[in-house]
């Protein structure tokens, strides 16, 4: 029997949802311990006995029977006792750890890591931890951070959360609040599995993770907002094209090389449906500006025949609501598309605060493509391999050593 | 041919580092796989052999003194263990040596089992 992938990664997930159900938030790390337990237990027994046919059940049942168990034990602990005397019946645990259950309670694991008193990175850091079983080091990877920051950020945010009882309620008035700050932590997941800084270029279980997280709020009638089916569409349009994102070896292929027949018809009809139905309120977000872009690249059957002219007006409008040089550059990439070469390397030395894209490789790389365009090879070359050196992984550096060979 | 067991030896702490995220979990567990499918493909694998629970007891001397285990003492446990088929030691000895619980400072114990006399 094989390993299925991210078996754990979304065990994870599910079991401590389920078991914070079981202690009460100001237990999560005796939640956390009991995954941990159970991930050990599977060690011992699957190395020798091999991976059962269904071990995702496998460990749901060890972790409840392991639960059990800690609560027998500490029955006559101060800290539990009033609650664990309530809580110490098979039939509470069992539906803790229903489907339906588990799925609630994600969902309000996602609104609880979005504390209030959690500055914002701090919140994604949690959620990515808690609810998609991120490593601080994967962490600090997407969020460009250090190491030592994430790990300390998510101690203080595991914190704050035991100092309250019970997961976040649903029905809180706060929950409108909180949205914007779980919205964005799916997207910065997804990005991550799009396109990555860490070693492989593309992690589709990342983007399918994020997508069903997405999924999740947008079947729950009070967090299903126009901005959570804009952002459901534009991870469907995005992972749409991951088919034909890479070649054999792994190495990321242009937008213009790809092969179109290869995206996936199905995610970008899902994602068309998706961002009709975030047109129902009156509020633009950027989800809705990059979903239509994304729809707009989606239905192109060429990169000439794409609406490139409409794609620099969204961009226009996403700048205006919230401006950064990452948008920036794409607009400035969708200008040379329109008007030309010259005219996108314009607009990339206009970009404001330039000086942040300082070690993002796309910035020299989108430079030298475009000085390639207009013939000028030598100045193509030189931005490429600026743009080398600050390649993330051995993918990028492929992608570019590639691009940096065609001006020759 | 001869057979030997390979006891699985790792402290608790180890386990854990082993298992700590899931990420690691993953491969952890996938780096155990590889590792047996190996020895089963080079025809070593004699028996999977059983898991063992973590605690248990040592009876030991004349005044039979009952402890819960050299583990918690030496913070190590057995965790399982196989029964490999080997030419010899040295070839029992070379088929351990990909053993994934060496790489988290674990160890393997290989004893050869007595052959049936005959």
């Amino acid at each position: 029997m094989e390993l299925e992938a991210h078996l754990f990664r979304r065990e994870s997930a599910r079991l401590v949802a389920a078991l914070t159900r079981v202690f009460g938030v100001h237990n999560l790390a005796l939640a956390e311990d009991v995954v941990q337990d159970a991930f050990c237990r599977a060690l011992e027994v699957w190395r020798t006995r091999g991976v059962p046919d269904n071990p995702s059940a496998w460990l749901t049942a060890t972790a409840k029977h392991r639960a059990l168990d800690v609560m027998r034990r500490e029955r006559t602990a101060r800290t539990f006792a009033p609650e664990l005397a309530r809580l110490l019946d098979d039939e509470l645990v069992e539906e803790a750890f229903a489907p339906h259950t588990i799925r609630d309670e994600q969902l309000r694991m996602m609104f609880s890591c979005a504390h209030a008193r959690l500055p914002e990175e701090a919140r994604i850091a949690l959620i990515l931890n808690l609810l998609c079983g991120f490593g601080a080091s994967e962490i600090a990877s997407a969020l460009l951070t250090g190491r030592a920051a994430i790990e300390k950020r998510i101690a203080r945010g595991k914190k704050v959360l035991a100092s309250a009882r019970t997961l976040f309620d649903l029905d809180d008035a706060e929950l409108g609040a909180r949205q914007p700050t779980v919205q964005r932590a799916l997207y910065v997941l997804f990005n991550e599995g799009y396109h990555g800084a860490s070693e492989s270029p593309v992690r589709v279980e990342l983007c399918a993770e994020a997508i069903q997280l997405a999924a999740l709020l947008g079947e729950h009638p009070r967090t299903a907002t126009p901005a959570t089916h804009a952002l459901g569409a534009l991870m469907c349009l995005h992972a749409a094209r991951l088919p034909a994102r890479m070649d054999e070896t792994g190495v990321p292929i242009a937008l213009a090389d790809q092969d179109r027949a290869r995206w996936d018809a199905r995610l970008v009809a899902e994602g068309l449906a998706l961002l009709e139905r975030s047109a129902s309120g009156h509020d633009v977000t950027t989800y809705h500006l990059e979903s239509a872009i994304a729809a707009l690249h989606a239905s192109a059957r060429t990169l000439d025949e794409t609406d490139w002219s409409t794609i620099v007006t969204l961009y226009d409008r996403a700048m205006a609501i919230a401006p950064s040089p990452v948008i920036a550059l794409n607009r400035a990439i969708a200008i040379a598309q329109r008007d030309g070469p010259e005219h996108g390397i314009d607009a990339i030395d206009a970009i404001v605060d330039r000086e942040r894209l300082a070690r993002y490789p796309f910035l020299p790389a989108a430079l030298g493509e475009l000085e390639l365009r207009r013939g000028n090879r030598i100045a193509a070359r030189a931005h490429l391999r600026n743009a080398l050196v600050l390649a993330r992984s051995d993918a990028e550096r492929r992608f570019l050593e590639k691009r940096l060979r065609a001006c020759e | 041919m001869s057979e030997f067991v390979f006891f699985f030896r790792a402290s608790d702490a180890a386990q854990r580092e082993a298992m700590g995220t899931p990420e690691r979990a993953q491969q952890s567990m996938q780096k155990w796989l590889a590792w047996t499918r190996e020895l089963e493909a080079g025809g070593h694998l004699k028996s999977g052999g059983l898991p063992l629970e973590r605690d248990g007891r040592v009876v030991r001397g004349k005044d039979v003194v009952v402890t819960d285990g050299p583990y918690v003492e030496v913070k190590d446990l057995v965790a399982g263990f196989i029964v490999i088929e080997a030419r010899d030691i040295a070839q029992a000895v070379e088929l351990s040596k990909g053993c994934p619980m060496l790489a988290g400072g674990g160890s393997v114990e290989i004893r050869p089992v007595i052959a049936h006399m005959t």
